[in-house]
């Protein structure tokens, strides 16, 4: 497309529109696909941001920490948890170190164990949680003074569940974005679809348009801007209800684990608001493509 | 300005002409005259590049047709109004619309297509018809709209394929000094019709030469008309 037709395609001619009949499934099709399509990209979208999010947490929030489990006899547990809490402060490369409190340790079994948990009842090891600087400790050289000074304490860098709740993150993300671009090809192919059925539907229309003197660019453009019109009238209602949906979700919270907070976060809502523009510009392509390909057959 | 040099075309292995050779000469009229499926519509078409001939080639305004892509071709039919048998409008759109689309789509402003509608209208007598859909339209009144929508951007050449095939005799006539009149203007005139009784009328008013195709060539018709 030339210059001038680009700038006649986006200002628009209210002439050029009528030249093709407005009525038609195809209309309703390109309307009902554009909606469709974006409302699942929302929440594909939702869904590759908030696992991205989970992952990189994840990733970097169990990185830096890792816990000390102690297991004692009860009275000797109190003089392992001090000479623990000694051998940490002394290492290089660790931030800070904390034994956890009663309370906080009967928090964390309460989803299993019940909030009345009695845990002195309980062979419940200490745990002290160890937050590391960067770069971090010398893993092993910290294991080895730990089981030379404190004989009942067991470190855990989390990498054993950490690795696999990454890996599972990062693969919803990918699966998002897959979903993402199988929307983009599906509405592309539906949209080609369309024009070329209005095409066909429309022949005569075509014909007759070239006899006056249209030139190809026209004629497509009396499409193209249609279908383009359409699809983004379309995604942008598909847009609003997906956001909707999205809204109606339940909020992030560390009961609902990671199938809570599905949404978007700050500049992220405004990331939805590209579909629209996405649905056009694959209707565009496919209408300039389906058109071309039409009018050269019809020659 | 239209030349057919040598031209044969053949369709599903028969050859409908064969050999044919004329000159459109800038001013002239032309009635081209034979029977049903002769070839009057083919050769029409040959002239404004709907087809391209089998054999030999069509010149218009200098250029070889054959040479000519879709955008060139495009310029080219806005130089050659054509009338078709069945007219061929856009129903959805009002006659004014119709008749304007020769400007609508040559990128014309809206008050110099205002100007020219208004005269054409008044000119094929369709004024009071202006808002009508093409299928409330009668046969003669599509004929003249096809003939104003085909002469709007005032064309070099006006091509007229059987106008007056669905329409009574008075009508005809009028569609006719339609037709007398753009040649007068210095339009180059050619009308397909196998309507004698019309093409004798024409005569004792216009100077026109009669061609006739027969056994998929075309003569000069003579005093046998």
């Amino acid at each position: 497309m030339s210059r001038g037709t680009i700038r006649a395609f986006v200002l628009g001619d209210a002439q050029a529109d009528r030249m093709v009949p407005p009525n038609g499934i195809t209309a309703r099709l390109t309307l009902f696909v554009a909606a469709a399509m974006a409302f699942l990209a929302v929440f594909a979208l939702a869904l590759s941001l908030a696992t991205g999010r989970l992952a990189d947490r994840w990733a970097g929030e169990l990185a830096h920490a890792a816990t000390l489990r102690i297991s004692a006899a009860p009275d000797q547990r109190a003089a392992q948890t001090e000479a623990a809490l000694e051998v940490l402060n002394q290492t290089e490369g660790v931030a800070s170190a904390r034994a956890l409190s009663e309370a906080e340790q009967a928090a964390l079994l309460a989803p299993w164990l019940g909030p009345d948990l009695a845990l002195e009842e309980l062979p419940v090891p200490q745990l002290v949680e160890v937050i590391a600087e960067d770069p971090p400790y010398d893993l092993a050289g910290l294991r080895l003074r730990l089981s030379a000074e404190v004989p009942g304490a067991v470190l855990d860098d989390h990498s054993r569940w950490r690795r696999p709740l990454v890996d599972a993150a990062l693969s919803l993300r990918r699966l998002g974005w897959i979903s993402l671009l199988l929307i983009v090809g599906a509405t592309g192919a539906m949209i080609t679809l369309a024009a070329n059925a209005a095409m066909a539907a429309n022949a005569q229309v075509i014909e007759v348009l070239r006899l006056v003197g249209a030139t190809d660019d026209y004629i497509a453009q009396a499409f193209m801007r249609r279908f383009t019109l359409r699809a983004l009238s379309g995604a942008g209602v598909g847009t609003v209800l997906g956001i909707g949906g999205v809204i109606l979700l339940p909020a992030a919270s560390d009961e609902g684990g990671f199938l809570t907070g599905l949404g978007f976060q700050g500049a992220g809502w405004l990331l939805p608001l590209l579909i629209p523009m996405l649905a056009a510009a694959v209707a565009f392509l496919a209408t300039l493509r389906a058109t071309r390909r039409c009018l050269g057959a019809l020659n | 300005m239209i030349e057919l040099e040598n031209v044969g075309y053949s369709y599903g292995g028969g050859e409908l002409l064969s050999d044919v050779s004329v000159r459109l000469s800038p001013g002239s009229f032309h009635f081209l005259t034979g029977p049903s499926g002769a070839g009057k519509t083919t050769l029409m078409k040959l002239c404004y590049g709907a087809l391209q001939p089998t054999t030999g080639r069509v010149r218009a305004f200098d250029a070889d047709m054959a040479g000519l892509d879709r955008d060139q071709m495009a310029l080219l039919r806005r130089r050659v109004g054509v009338v078709h048998q069945d007219c061929r409008f856009l129903d959805h759109l009002p006659l004014t619309d119709n008749i304007a689309l020769p400007l609508i789509v040559s990128g014309h402003d809206k008050e110099q297509q205002r100007q020219n509608l208004d005269d054409l209208m008044n000119w094929v007598g369709l004024s009071q018809r202006a808002e009508a859909l093409p299928p409330e339209l009668s046969g003669g009144e599509r004929q003249r709209a096809a003939l104003a929508r085909a002469v709007i951007l005032s064309p070099d050449v006006v091509l007229a394929d059987e106008p007056t095939g669905n329409i009574d005799w008075e009508m005809s006539q009028r569609l006719l000094q339609l037709l007398i009149e753009l040649n007068k203007m210095g339009k180059t005139v050619l009308v397909a019709s196998h309507d004698l009784a019309l093409i004798r009328a024409a005569k004792s008013q216009v100077q026109a030469r009669v061609l006739r195709i027969a056994n998929r060539q075309l003569h000069l018709a003579g005093a046998d008309l």
